[in-house]
């Protein structure tokens, strides 16, 4: 998918001017004011802000689940409704506790969008649907179980394949590794990695790890002040004067993290865009 | 390249990309050249896909045939594993095609493998989870016991010490099975008394015998349709939601986090629902007796000619005063065993949302069975009580 012949210039989320206003009987709370940001195709998006700055809002709107209040959203050059509604071709979303179908086994959780188009043979999509699941790292043997007997970073996985069934040029992931423990989030992140190599997927992130943030993104934006405040690489961002980014990257929390990007092993830029090529964009 | 790549100008058009297998004659070799999207998304409209499964169709996968994958524009996992699947799960000997592409279809070839089989049920299995029927009725019999044990231990503890219970929820819990109730159970009741009094003022009419209708109206309604209608339509509502409360707080983990808090369920859960429902059902059984009433003095005065102030001087004289005793004292049991039976099965619900809406719909059947035949057993032990012979 990277392959195809425009692929660095085109974009694949395109966010302009976007207000979000939550109306409340004691008084509106805007979250979002003329938010701009631009997706490029084939990057990791890590969308980063403290609680409450709309993160998850953000996503949502991009999966046209919510619309904002003013301004314009269009993915893959369609407005987000009409994108959900052509199924899971297109956008794959990681729910931040999976959404599993719990009437179903993992297998028929992970194939059910195929088995909606009514079109597919059943053998195929049953191979189709394995070939995942043993992707995002499970055996065949998990296959017939209910989602309730999973354990919570299976589900996880289970929740990643179903998002991955029908291969979507954009996958949106709401906290990928909260709730697992270190083995499983470095698992987890090798695992995308591998995917966003292969594939050539564009991802949008919402973690609060910085680990996960360090590890897998090409660009990190920052929400605050109900904008972007800045979207860049990772040395670009912490380079940027905000008093939140000081918190956030720069706490404790952030130190240990931060060593393990000096290490030298830091894979920012993996898709092809070196780092520090590109001055911090402020978007506004 | 064995065919031309199809130019920029109509990459756009649907029909250039759409998935193809043509067969040629190259170099004294028969080709199968792939060509378009192998993607979920190109193979998602059933023309695309009838026209990829045909062109399959037409190249068999047979040893002497060369494959060429190069054309291939995109090629995922779902078209990979259309390929694999054709070339019956193994690599055809002469196959070209680009590193992207191989990557994919190695992964599809790796990992493609059997299903697991779910194993069939065996006579022996069948046996065992039909004797083991007659344990769970034990098991439930038990459970519920031990519900209504813990009941009246926590009644007591509560008329020990009234300024700890939980009136406030107790006090919730009664406006919503209660006064929310009021409007529906009245239209229920209304209508069901309408419709009663027109039947029977067709057979007694016949009689001569129409001032009876105060008789069979106050008796049946009182006595019998107003508690039973009531409870039927309370289990159906409250019966529902004290299921589905308690079993989202199971899923939610919610009855865990209040038992670690050494709060118990049955003093702080179970027991105001079931006081404000065996308060609030014999109100509303009243209510709905009112109502069906009404609605019948109403027909009575259209289609008999009796007139409403004759039918309230009469219905005291027909109808004892015993009966609206005996009417509301079976309503409290009605209401408690509700509220007992929608407790038990939210308590049962297992952390999962299938679980949860099994519960809530054996909560409402079996609560509906329950007031049936308590009320048939009410009305063989009563059966001397409120009728004059």
């Amino acid at each position: 998918m990277t392959d195809t012949p425009h692929s660095d210039a085109t974009s694949v989320v395109e966010i302009r001017k976007l207000w979000t206003v939550f109306k409340s009987p004691d008084g509106d709370q805007v979250v979002h004011r003329d938010l701009d940001l631009t997706i490029m195709r084939g990057e990791v998006l890590s969308l980063v802000g403290g609680s409450g700055t709309g993160k998850t809002v953000l996503l949502r709107q991009i999966l046209g689940l919510e619309h904002p209040t003013k301004g314009q959203v269009s993915v893959l050059g369609r407005p987000p409704a009409q994108l959900s509604a052509m199924g899971a071709a297109n956008v794959g979303m990681l729910f931040q506790h999976g959404a599993l179908f719990s009437a179903f086994s993992v297998l028929d959780n992970i194939a059910f969008p195929l088995r909606e188009l009514k079109l597919l043979p059943d053998d195929l999509i049953r191979d189709a649907a394995l070939v995942k699941l043993q992707m995002v790292g499970l055996t065949p043997q998990q296959a017939t179980k209910s989602p309730a007997d999973l354990s919570g970073g299976m589900i996880k996985r289970v929740a990643l394949a179903r998002a991955l069934i029908m291969d979507p040029p954009l996958l949106l992931l709401d906290e990928p590794t909260a709730g697992l423990d270190p083995e499983s989030a470095d698992g987890f992140c090798d695992l995308l990695r591998g995917l966003h190599r292969e594939l050539g997927l564009t991802v949008v992130m919402v973690t609060h790890d910085l680990d996960t943030l360090f590890d897998l993104s090409t660009r990190i934006a920052v929400l605050a002040d109900q904008k972007v405040i800045v979207a860049g690489t990772a040395r670009d961002v912490i380079a940027y004067p905000h008093p939140f980014i000081h918190e956030y990257f720069l706490g404790g929390r952030g130190q240990r993290a931060m060593e393990a990007l000096h290490e030298g092993s830091a894979p920012v830029g993996v898709a092809g865009r070196p780092s520090g090529s590109q001055a911090p964009s402020t978007e506004r | 390249m064995p065919i031309d790549s199809p130019s920029p100008a109509d990459a756009q058009d649907a029909a250039s990309v759409q998935p193809r297998v043509e067969e040629r004659d190259h170099e004294g070799a028969h080709w199968a050249v792939a060509s378009g999207r192998w993607t979920a998304l190109a193979m998602s409209s059933s023309s695309a896909w009838e026209s990829v499964s045909q062109d399959l169709e037409c190249v068999p996968a047979q040893d002497d045939r060369h494959w060429d994958l190069r054309p291939i524009e995109q090629l995922d996992h779902i078209g990979a594993q259309l390929l694999w699947n054709h070339w019956q799960k193994a690599w055809p000997p002469h196959l070209e095609m680009d590193s992207q592409h191989k990557a994919v279809l190695d992964q599809v070839a790796l990992y493609t493998c059997l299903a697991p089989v779910d194993t069939a049920p065996t006579l022996a299995d069948r046996f065992k989870a039909f004797a083991h029927n007659g344990p769970r009725m034990m098991f439930v019999a038990r459970d519920f016991l031990r519900l209504i044990g813990q009941l009246t231990l926590d009644v007591g503890k509560l008329i020990r010490a009234p300024h700890r219970g939980p009136w406030r929820d107790f006090s919730g819990q009664l406006y919503q099975f209660g006064a929310t109730a009021l409007p529906i159970t009245a239209l229920v009741g209304l209508l069901i008394g309408i419709v009663l009094a027109y039947l029977t003022s067709q057979q007694l009419r016949q009689y001569g015998a129409e001032t009876f209708i105060v008789n069979i109206l106050g008796l049946s309604l009182i006595r019998e349709l107003g508690p039973v209608l009531a409870a039927v339509l309370i289990a159906g509502r409250s019966g529902s939601a004290i299921t589905a409360q308690i079993g989202v707080m199971r899923v939610t983990e919610e009855l865990d986090a209040m038992r670690v808090m050494g709060i118990p369920h049955g003093f702080r859960l179970v027991m105001p629902r079931v006081l404000a429902l065996a308060i609030a059902m014999p109100l509303i059984s009243m209510w709905t007796s009112m109502a069906a009433l009404f609605g019948g003095m109403i027909a009575a005065d259209l289609s008999l000619d009796i007139s409403p102030s004759y039918f309230l001087s009469a219905l005291p004289r027909a109808v004892p005063l015993s009966n609206l005793w005996l009417a509301m004292s079976k309503s409290a049991v009605f209401g408690i065993l509700i509220a007992l039976i929608g407790c038990y099965f939210g308590m049962k619900v297992k952390p999962n949302t299938e679980s949860l809406g099994r519960g809530t719909t054996s909560s409402v059947v079996t609560s509906i069975t329950i007031v049936i035949l308590v009320d048939a057993l009410f009305a063989v032990l009563f059966k001397g009580v409120g009728l004059r012979a």
